[in-house]
């Protein structure tokens, strides 16, 4: 553990990223390979479940620091973060008799002691926490509480730490992003797995990593000739790959679940694909000939069983839009030409449920510019731009792919409740709900976090503090004076919320310092939303 | 026998003020730094080491009264001396013995050693004044020579970049260049509001390494250069092609502070008494009677009685800034 707690300080040390890479590198190199794979797990972005509530963990750290519980509130408003306030308050307890001993392996620690705590009552938690205290430094007691409490983010991205890994293992980063795809776990073994020589590969279950597409900031002229891109809806569903290997078929969100079994209705789907085929597309709620909203989706997702009526309800369908391995032949590198050709052939007439994202045709940038504007009605999200030339590639590299995606909804809200932020932002105001007009009444319908400037959110920080008129613990409802534009992906009707609406995406576009309250939206302007939308909205739950 | 009072601490038993906030008649300094030693009053009282610091800072012409480290001097009613407090170069604790008893001001002070200054001297005493810039149970220094190995490795870690960092320019830079001192020899490159003061504390016979006040050149790869803050962001920073920045302040002991700062390296080390320090400082004192000052006094106070000391706030209620700073 304590060669993991030197590699986190090294990371969070620099903001350079070859540092980062460099020093990672350096890890895998040293550390043992069951270590190396449970640093791994932490460095792709992977997480264990809470295995102690923060609660506890503060009152079990006041005790052995003998710190009251007010002083240890006043040190967690200073620090911002529960962990490193626990550490940070044994740290100064400790005596300096106390040598410390060899902390356990980053592996022996989580295996042999974490997780078993999953099973266990809290006294015996307390016991092997205490105990554990008495053999690690500082920053090893930080990482502990972010691990107890299921809050370990190492200053990393996935891509860099398969990069560092790569380099590492001597093997392209493609290589070592497919092999952690699909249901990846940490072991000596299967880290020697991810870095051995070779790159072809053997698990039949294994999506392929993502090619995931950047919003288009300029216009599409820009991209130059129409003819040399592939145009189509950008769907409003789940991404996922259907894997049709060994005689057996996986559905793979992008999310690396394996969500097979949430969508049975489209087993006739695999059953019809041959052998040794993997399908890039989007699973989507679709009835007759148009997708239902994602919501509509969503609430099929949420679900614990399946029922007819569900099925029903919302009958799942894939919409293919690329072919990446066919006749058991991995096809990433054939430019998209060859690929749709490919995709096309293999869809078609296979089953009423397995769609082929087609091609939107429109000879110029301006004919598909008015096009895309009738996205809304059409019950997708804008469009996907994809270069006719381009391999299928790894991660989010910029130039092939690009999402068109039409404006977002727009209102005016006003501030109502506030709330503090957490990590950096734990002692500002940036949790905020907003409320738009229902019979004279202010009514809360989104929720946004970000959007504001830092000088903004200093400004309205200070003026929450001065027109809180009351408090809720954490939350303060304000004076209802300030008018915000919000900007959101989607809008449907929902029994969940009390407005009755819910928005998706919602985050601060401006301050409308010019408007008052008055001027604000209506919950009829929403409601009016949703309808032009034309998209069924109905709540079916 | 010390009282708030408009301009700060005031005894009026002599009468003076303790490091008071504006200008008054008659001042008893205990170290150097801005926020203790202000311009424009009549005559001020501190250590030898004090003075020289104080004279470069406010001008030949501020009158100054000397005293030695615990030498007595009486003054009105009461006696007065001065002790060290290991805060910086000069830095005391004033004693002040009269009809109430012995009372002490602690000033800045901390308890671990320093290259460049007395160590801090315990005083028994009826009533102790502390600061309490740190004294939340999150604060605990690591030793000096752990912090400059440190700084030292990551100056090594640079070779094609300066290694640029920020710290204040009277105090904490000459602790850096001692503490620096007994892990390399290489001579450092330092801004023009740290020389001044580097030799005052060369004159005192602190031992420092070799630094080099930077001029028009350009680049400084490979090079460890001390600036005091108020230099971050300026066109002063346009000589540096290619650069890190560390700062060194106790506030880095908080994640969080350093990540929003943004610099690319903090080193934890403060020149004031941790929690750890303050807790033994007053114990070791045998004070009846405690009062806090500046920081976190409030949480101290509180602390201190529940603990069952007879504790109180005294001074202004500051927000707590940087207390690092001169």
């Amino acid at each position: 553990m304590r060669r993991f707690a030197q590699l986190y300080d090294a990371l969070d040390a620099t903001t350079s990223t070859n540092a980062k890479v460099a020093a990672m590198q350096s890890y895998f190199a040293e550390a043992p390979p069951a270590d190396a794979a449970w640093a791994l797990f932490f460095l792709t972005g992977r997480r264990l479940k809470r295995l102690i509530a923060p609660r506890l963990l503060a009152v079990w750290g006041c005790e052995r620091a003998q710190v009251p519980g007010w002083m240890a509130e006043e040190c967690f408003s200073l620090v911002g973060d529960l962990a490193e306030t626990v550490a940070l308050m044994m740290d100064t307890a400790r005596t300096e008799r106390r040598a410390h001993a060899e902390p356990p392996s980053l592996a022996s620690l989580i295996e042999g002691t974490l997780l078993p705590l999953r099973e266990a009552d809290e006294d015996e938690k307390r016991r092997v926490v205490m105990t554990l205290w008495d053999s690690l430094e500082r920053r090893e007691m930080y990482l502990l509480a972010k691990l107890l409490t299921g809050e370990m983010r190492v200053g990393v991205s996935e891509t860099l730490g398969i990069r560092a890994l790569a380099q590492h293992a001597g093997l392209p980063p493609a290589t070592v992003a497919h092999r952690l795809m699909g249901s990846w776990e940490p072991s000596a073994a299967s880290f020697a797995a991810l870095v051995r020589p070779g790159v072809s590969d053997a698990d039949v279950s294994r999506p392929y990593p993502f090619f995931l597409a950047s919003p288009l900031e300029e216009e599409p002229e820009a991209l130059g000739d129409r003819a040399g891109w592939l145009a189509e809806w950008k769907w409003d569903g789940i991404r996922a790959q259907i894997v049709r290997r060994g005689g057996g078929a996986f559905l793979w969100s992008r999310g690396e679940e394996l969500i097979t079994d949430r969508f049975t209705d489209l087993s006739g789907v695999w059953a019809a694909l041959p052998e040794g085929t993997v399908l890039d597309g989007e699973v989507l709620a679709f009835s007759g000939d148009a997708p239902m909203p994602f919501s509509v989706l969503q609430r099929r997702i949420g679900r614990q069983k399946l029922t007819p009526r569900i099925l029903e309800e919302a009958p799942a369908a894939f919409m293919a839009y690329d072919v990446l391995e066919h006749e058991g032949r991995d096809d990433r590198e054939l430019p998209l030409r060859e690929r749709r050709a490919l995709l096309e052939r293999l869809v078609a007439g296979r089953s009423s449920r397995l769609l082929l994202s087609g091609s939107v045709e429109a000879a110029s940038w301006e004919e598909l510019s008015v096009l895309r504007r009738g996205s809304r009605e059409r019950g997708v999200e804008g469009l996907m731009l994809k270069r006719w030339d381009s391999p299928y590639r790894v991660g989010r590299p910029r130039g092939d792919w690009w999402k068109w995606k039409i404006d977002p909804y727009s209102i005016d809200a006003v501030l109502v409740y506030a709330q503090p932020g957490h990590g950096r932002r734990a002692t500002l105001m940036t949790d905020l709900t907003f409320a738009v007009w229902s019979a004279g009444e202010l009514v809360p319908v989104a929720k946004a976090y970000s959007g504001l400037t830092d000088e903004e959110i200093d400004e309205l920080d200070r003026w929450i503090r001065q027109n809180t008129i009351q408090r809720f613990g954490p939350v303060r409802a304000v004076k209802p004076v300030h008018v915000f534009e919000l900007h959101f992906e989607g809008i449907a009707e929902s029994s969940r919320h009390k407005s009755g609406i819910a928005v998706r995406f919602p985050r601060i576009s401006r301050w409308r310092t010019d408007k008052t309250p008055e001027q604000a939206d209506t919950i009829q302007s929403l409601r009016a939303l949703i309808k032009s939308a034309g998209r069924e909205g109905r709540d079916r739950g | 026998m010390i009282v708030d009072s408009p301009q700060g601490l005031f005894c009026p038993g002599g009468p003076f003020h303790l490091d008071p906030l504006g200008p008054v008649q008659r001042a008893v300094i205990t170290h150097a730094h801005g926020d203790h030693a202000r311009a424009g009053n009549a005559a001020i009282l501190c250590t030898p080491q004090t003075a020289a610091l104080v004279k470069r800072r406010l001008g030949e012409g501020t009158v100054i009264e000397i005293l030695e480290y615990g030498e007595r001097r009486r003054i009105g009613e009461v006696t007065v001396s001065l002790h060290p407090a290991g805060h910086m170069l000069g830095s005391a604790q004033v004693r002040i013995e009269g009809p109430a008893g012995v009372w002490v001001l602690s000033g800045d002070y901390k308890r671990e050693p320093d290259p460049t200054c007395a160590p801090f001297e315990p005083l028994r005493c009826d009533v102790f004044v502390t600061e309490a810039s740190y004294a939340l149970p999150i604060f605990r220094w690591d030793s000096a020579a752990n912090v400059a190995a440190e700084i030292a490795s990551w100056w090594q870690g640079n070779a094609r970049k300066a290694s640029l960092l920020f710290c204040y320019a009277l105090g904490k830079a000459q602790r850096l260049l001692a503490e620096l001192a007994r892990v390399t020899e290489r001579p450092v490159f330092v801004h023009g509001a740290v020389e001044p003061f580097a030799e005052i504390y060369r004159a005192a016979g602190v031992r420092m390494l070799p630094t080099r006040l930077i001029g028009e050149e350009r680049s400084f790869a490979g090079e460890l250069v001390l600036a005091p803050i108020t230099a971050r962001g300026t066109p002063w920073m346009k000589r540096f092609r290619a650069f890190e920045s560390g700062f060194a302040s106790g506030l880095l002991r908080i994640r969080g502070t350093r990540r929003r700062r943004g610099f690319d390296r903090g080193f934890v080390i403060s020149d004031h008494a941790d929690w750890p320090g303050v807790l033994k400082t007053i114990r070791e004192t045998g004070a009846q009677r405690v009062l806090a000052m500046h920081g976190h006094r409030d949480a101290l106070v509180r602390w201190l009685r529940e603990a069952g000391v007879d504790a109180a706030p005294i001074g202004l209620a500051a927000p707590p800034l940087d207390p690092e700073g001169d």
